[in-house]
């Protein structure tokens, strides 16, 4: 989940001159709408813009272009263009536009990518001018309509007011006066201190059919006619199909088809998915190893191992001579870390329905990327993009897997092959396990130099391991460089697309570089990304240096912060919340990070028993992501960010055997469950003036904190991950 | 064949005796709250009550069932979202993504139906359902919540 966009694609999309688009029954499915269907408000006015529609009913229903996955970007846009709108927020309502609505109007809606923690940061500025803009239309509408000036009217609560007589007219009196008029320009927006929406805990506009099953997945989906999918690739690295015999599973119960989806996928399509899967499960299939079938995780180490003393390695971050300083030190620390591969286990499996004719063809599906989702659509299907279309549905979880149209494709290429007929594919767990885009597997040595008055005189860290870009998109490498791998150990003014993942210390010395290892294993963007890993090494490395320093980690890390004041402001936060240095015989972790845009820390409170067994009892954490759209959905993510973090830390990891992933669901990908879950107490700190993220920066966070106070329960450095059953004493 | 009691309606499904429950609800009964998630009853996304106790629907054949038993599902647990556990869950904003909501919401009606004071030790033991959002916090919230309120 970066910022980096298949540029390419993108210019494919923006490239292609679209005219007509098909609605479909986008409306009966778009969030927010309960009876959907042709007859909504929206089929009865235009829209004042593309941001905002107004029904005779005065219900505002606001475009949101990102993806709901569960993060609150639904709700947190709405309150943006809200605010400048200037509407009532009890009756508004959100909708998708679609991809396809996208391109015909020159990408009027922006960038669709959710990832990176961008849904907001990035569409902050022209979702608030959206509603800037319709608020302006709606005041001029009414002042048209009573012939006196727009600048005697002011509007609040979805109520236009001329304020010398206390003349009213609501917005669904005028939405469609307005939606005649001239769109005005350079609109200016509200200085964040009259923000009456932005910034408060409002509830999540999208709950009540969460709790009581009417939510809609695209699982649950049904269109008149669907057949159901279920689909196995080959289980190996790099294996393709070789052989599979229909006739074995062809009269089971409800069975269809048996199809061939690429060389290295076989698919059965029944009336039922569990027919499908279980006609799967009895069809014969012989593969065809090939180049990274033979890859073992246990055998890569060695190449891991290698590249962390490797003279070549790519240069992410050098200050000063770091060997001469290393040359004059009193003291030399070292310590080797690893991370392994990670699946993101979505509860919700891929899945997607499609529906192919030879002129059209029509997706319904999850994903973080509806624009991408389209391209793929469009190449899958074999036809103009103008052509197909894409209608995104709430996400069960995202975490990055669903910025991958690769299920998406596959939809499709099966329906393909039952011109007419809508097919729904739904991975199984253990192919969503098998079929992953693994959080990358990286190594660290940390090396540092102190002198005899415990200062830092330099430090060193090298990364061994795989790179996302090289593996997914290698046009996006600088000069063979994967700056995402260095994420928040950078310098600033290193690379655009990184300089919201900078290092915030400073140090002496320093050099940061990267000896690329790369698996035959498919790596994605896992939230957090090369942020998880990072913040271990610096964060639990500085942890050992201050302690070899004989100084107080806290005290040790602020001295290294002075250039940077909201860090440290963070960093002070958790620890005074905490009680860092009481008394109290609690064994305390600190860590602080800064990546995504947003200054983060946590404190960590554990204990371990003598047997030793972990207990997280409490973890304080702080964030400052410039503004706080919605502090109580902030904190959500914090304790969200922290269960999928620890989950890692504690018992996540994907293992390759003869190139096969040998965690195949979760009774051995084990996630973590309410009893292991500490109490979270969350810190929002808006300090202003720049806008950070929220879904990732604070996964960093929690596992060094942990770590380090594991050491300070117990006098060990836990430095192989996951911890699992390693003894703690 | 199978004759189920599902929310109350007595209903027959002709489908294999070894078909999960699950796949029953979902797929014949177009009850789609019923969430599938892992199939092997890790995860708890597929939870129901049969008699009150919670389930894991996606390991449990429908031939296993004589018909007399009161399946609940999330769409039966009340008529209008008025279950303690659903007005606590929305009182605190307690689902993020929701997918796995259903399953979870189950599993605390169902420990509240047997330990109406549910502790937090035997919310550690019981609830054992996946959240990958971890919305962890908030449902142990929400299940204190709930013991407060009224249906």
């Amino acid at each position: 989940m970066t910022s980096i966009i298949d540029l390419s694609r993108r210019g494919f999309i923006v490239g292609t001159g679209a005219t007509g688009l098909t609605i479909g029954i986008l409306s009966a499915c778009a969030p927010g709408k309960k009876d959907g269907g042709a007859d909504t408000p929206q089929a009865e006015l235009p829209e004042v813009n593309a941001w905002v529609h107004i029904g005779t009913d005065d219900v505002v229903t606001i475009r949101i272009a990102r993806s709901e996955m569960g993060q609150g970007t639904l709700t947190g846009l709405a309150q943006m263009v809200a605010e400048e709108l200037e509407c009532d927020w009890d009756k508004v309502t959100t909708e998708y536009p679609t991809p396809g609505q996208n391109l015909a109007r020159d990408r009027v809606w922006g960038d669709f990518l959710t990832g990176g923690s961008r849904g907001i940061r990035t569409s902050q500025d022209y979702v608030r001018e959206g509603g800037a803009v319709a608020r302006t239309m709606l005041v001029q509408a009414a002042a048209n309509r009573w012939g006196v000036p727009a600048a005697e009217c002011t509007a609040a609560k979805s109520v236009i007011t001329h304020t010398p007589t206390g003349k009213t007219l609501r917005f669904g009196e005028v939405a469609e006066d307005a939606a005649a008029l001239p769109v005005p320009t350079d609109i200016p927006l509200k200085d964040p201190s009259e923000w009456k929406l932005i910034g408060k805990p409002v509830k999540r506009l999208d709950t009540a059919d969460k709790v009581t099953g009417k939510q809609v997945y695209t699982t649950d989906f049904k269109i008149d006619g669907m057949l159901n999918a279920a689909i196995m690739a080959a289980p190996m690295r790099g294996g393709t199909l070789k052989s599979f015999d229909a006739s074995a599973v062809s009269s089971m119960p409800g069975v269809k088809h048996v199809v061939q989806v690429d060389d290295t996928a076989v698919a059965v399509v029944a009336d039922t998915w569990w027919q499908a899967k279980t006609a799967l499960d009895a069809l014969p299939v012989e593969w065809q190893p090939g180049e990274g079938s033979d890859h073992s995780s246990a055998a890569f180490e060695a190449n891991l191992d290698e590249g962390l003393t490797a003279k070549d390695a790519f240069l992410g971050n050098q200050v000063g001579d770091v060997d001469a300083a290393f040359a004059k030190a009193a003291k030399v620390i070292e310590a080797r870390y690893n991370a392994p591969h990670q699946n993101h286990a979505c509860m919700e499996p891929m899945n997607a329905i499609a529906l192919w004719t030879a002129d059209k063809c029509e997706v319904w599906c999850p994903t973080q990327n509806g624009e991408s989702a389209l391209a793929a659509t469009a190449e899958a299907a074999e036809l103009p993009i103008e052509q197909c279309e894409v209608y995104k549905q709430l996400l069960g979880g995202g975490f990055g897997r669903k910025g991958a149209p690769d299920y998406v494709a596959q939809a499709v290429k099966i329906a393909k092959q039952m011109p007419g007929t809508p097919v729904k594919l739904l991975w199984s767990r253990e192919e969503d396990m098998q079929q992953g885009f693994y959080h990358p597997v990286t190594k660290a040595l940390c090396q540092g130099a102190l002198d005899a008055d415990g200062n830092l005189l330099g430090l060193k860290i090298r990364i061994s391991g795989q790179s996302i870009l090289a593996g997914i998109m290698p046009q996006a490498l600088a000069d063979g460089i994967d700056y995402i791998v260095f994420q928040g150990l950078l310098p600033s003014g290193v690379n655009p697309q990184v300089e919201d993942q900078t290092l915030k210390y400073t140090f002496p010395t320093i050099k940061v570089d990267h000896a690329m290892r790369n698996p035959p294993v498919r790596p994605g963007f896992w939230r957090g990304v090369n942020a998880n890993q990072n913040a271990i090494y610096l964060e639990c490395f500085m942890d050992e240096l201050a302690h070899a320093a004989g100084r107080d980690p806290l005290e040790f890390r602020l001295a290294h912060l002075k250039d940077s004041p909201k860090l440290a402001a963070v960093l002070q936060a958790v620890a005074d919340k905490s009680g860092w240095g009481s008394d109290d015989g609690k064994s305390r972790g600190l860590c602080c990070f800064y990546s995504f845009g947003s200054y983060t820390a946590a404190c960590a409170e554990v204990s371990v028993d003598e047997n030793g067994k972990l207990k997280m009892h409490r973890i304080v954490a702080a964030t400052d992501p410039g503004y706080g759209v919605n502090p109580q959905q902030i904190d959500a993510q914090v304790a969200g960010s922290f269960v999928y973090g620890l989950s890692a830390m504690l018992h996540e990891e994907i293992t390759f055997e003869k190139g096969e992933t040998q965690q195949k669901n979760f009774n051995t990908y084990t996630s973590m469950r309410i009893a292991e879950m500490p109490e979270v107490e969350t810190l929002v700190m808006p300090s202003g003036g720049f806008w950070g993220g929220v879904g990732e920066p604070t996964i960093a966070v929690a596992p060094p904190a942990v770590l380090n106070a594991i050491f300070a329960a117990t006098g060990k450095r836990i430095r192989q991950l996951p911890v699992r059953d390693q003894a703690l004493r | 064949m199978a004759t189920l009691k599902v929310n109350g309606k007595t209903v027959t499904v002709d489908v294999d005796d070894s078909t999960p429950l699950l796949w029953v609800l979902r797929e014949q009964l177009g009850l789609t709250g019923t969430k599938y998630g892992c199939g092997i009853a890790e995860c708890g996304a597929c939870t129901v009550h049969v008699d009150g106790q919670a389930i894991r629907s996606c390991v449990y054949p429908v031939g296993a069932l004589s018909g007399d038993e009161e399946i609940t599902t999330i769409e039966g647990l009340s008529k209008d979202g008025s279950h303690p556990v659903q007005q606590a869950w929305v009182e605190l904003d307690v689902p993020q993504c929701g997918y796995c909501q259903p399953g979870m919401i189950m599993a605390v009606a169902g420990l509240l139906n047997n330990k109406p004071d549910a502790t937090d030790e035997d919310i550690d033991r019981e609830i054992t359902n996946i959240c990958r959002c971890g919305t962890f916090a908030r449902v142990r919230k929400g299940i204190h919540l709930a013991k407060t309120k009224k249906a």
